[in-house]
C-alpha cells in the first residue's frame, strides 16, 4: 500500500493526515515532500496525524527525524498525532518516543503548539 | 533477487509467510518482516547500491527449533561494529544508522560474514517450546 498524504488547517496548525506505510522509496519521499512543501510556504506548526500509517521502516523513522529537526531548525513545532501500536513500539524501542512530542487527541495536540 | 526496491517488498512478503509456516504469532512475525526488510534495504541500499549488475541471495531455512534467514550482497562489504549506537544520546537524531539495531531487536542472533565478494546476514529466530507444541498438537 503506498502513503497518501493530505493536509487541512486548524487553528494556524497545518494537520498532516498520512495513511499507509512510510518505507523507503515513496512512503518516505511524499513526507519528506510535504513537509518540505509546508516550510517552503511558511507553515511552521505542523501535527503529523499517524493514525492510518500502518508500518514504518528504519528510513520512514529516519524521514520523521529529519523533517523534526528541519521543521525546529526553522523554529518551528512539528508533533505527532494518534500513534498505532505497531509505530509506538518502534519509537520506545528507538528511544524516540521521548524526543518527539506525541499526542493522543487532535485538540490537545492544537492547543499544544505555541501561539 | 535483483537490487531493486521492489526487491526488499518481496522480501518481507516472503519473510511473513515463511514465518507463518513456521509457526510463529503475529507480534513475532511481524518483527522477523521487518529484520528481513531492514537486512535486504542493506543489501540493496548499502552493500549492492541499486547496481543491477549485482544480486542479492536470500534464503529461509526451519531447522529444528531454529528459523534462519541468510541475505547475501555482493558489495564492498562493511564492518557493523562500525555503524554508531543508535541509541546513543549524540546520535538519536540521525536520519540513518537504524537498521542493523532492528534487526538484533527482533531476531535472537544477528551474525556478520565477510565474503570474498559482498557480506552476508545471517537472521536466527528460535520457535519458543509453546509454538512447537501447538505445532505438534494441530498435526
Amino acid at each position: 500500500m503506498s502513503m497518501k498524504a493530505s493536509t487541512r488547517q486548524v487553528d494556524g496548525v497545518t494537520i498532516v493526515d498520512l495513511s499507509g506505510r512510510i518505507t523507503l522509496g515513496e512512503g518516505s519521499v511524499v513526507l519528506r515532500d510535504t513537509v518540505k512543501d509546508l516550510l517552503g510556504k511558511g507553515q511552521k506548526k505542523i501535527l503529523l496525524n499517524l493514525g492510518d500509517v500502518s508500518y514504518i521502516d528504519s528510513s520512514g523513522i529516519g524521514e520523521l527525524v529529519s523533517a523534526f529537526t528541519s521543521v525546529r531548525n526553522q523554529g518551528g513545532e512539528l508533533k505527532l498525532l494518534h500513534l498505532t501500536k505497531k509505530v509506538h513500539d518502534l519509537l520506545q524501542i528507538t528511544k524516540l518516543y521521548t524526543v518527539f512530542d506525541v499526542k493522543d487527541d487532535e485538540a490537545g495536540a492544537i492547543a499544544a503548539f505555541g501561539k | 533477487m535483483e537490487s531493486t526496491l521492489d526487491s526488499v517488498n518481496k522480501a518481507e512478503e516472503m519473510a511473513d509467510q515463511a514465518a507463518t509456516q513456521a509457526g510463529f504469532d503475529e507480534d513475532v512475525r511481524s518483527g522477523i518482516a521487518m529484520a528481513v526488510r531492514e537486512g535486504m534495504i542493506n543489501a540493496v541500499l548499502h552493500g549492492n547500491k541499486y547496481d543491477p549488475g549485482k544480486k542479492v541471495n536470500l534464503t529461509f531455512e526451519h531447522k529444528g527449533p531454529e528459523f534462519i534467514v541468510t541475505i547475501a550482497d555482493e558489495g564492498n562489504g562493511f564492518m557493523p561494529d562500525e555503524v554508531p549506537n543508535p541509541l546513543a544520546p549524540e546520535n538519536l537524531l540521525k536520519e540513518s544508522g537504524r537498521g542493523i539495531f532492528l534487526m538484533r531487536t527482533f531476531m535472537d542472533e544477528v551474525r556478520f560474514r565477510k565474503l570474498n565478494a559482498g557480506t552476508e546476514i545471517t537472521l536466527i529466530k528460535r520457535i519458543q517450546e509453546s509454538e512447537l507444541d501447538r505445532q505438534e498438537a494441530s498435526t
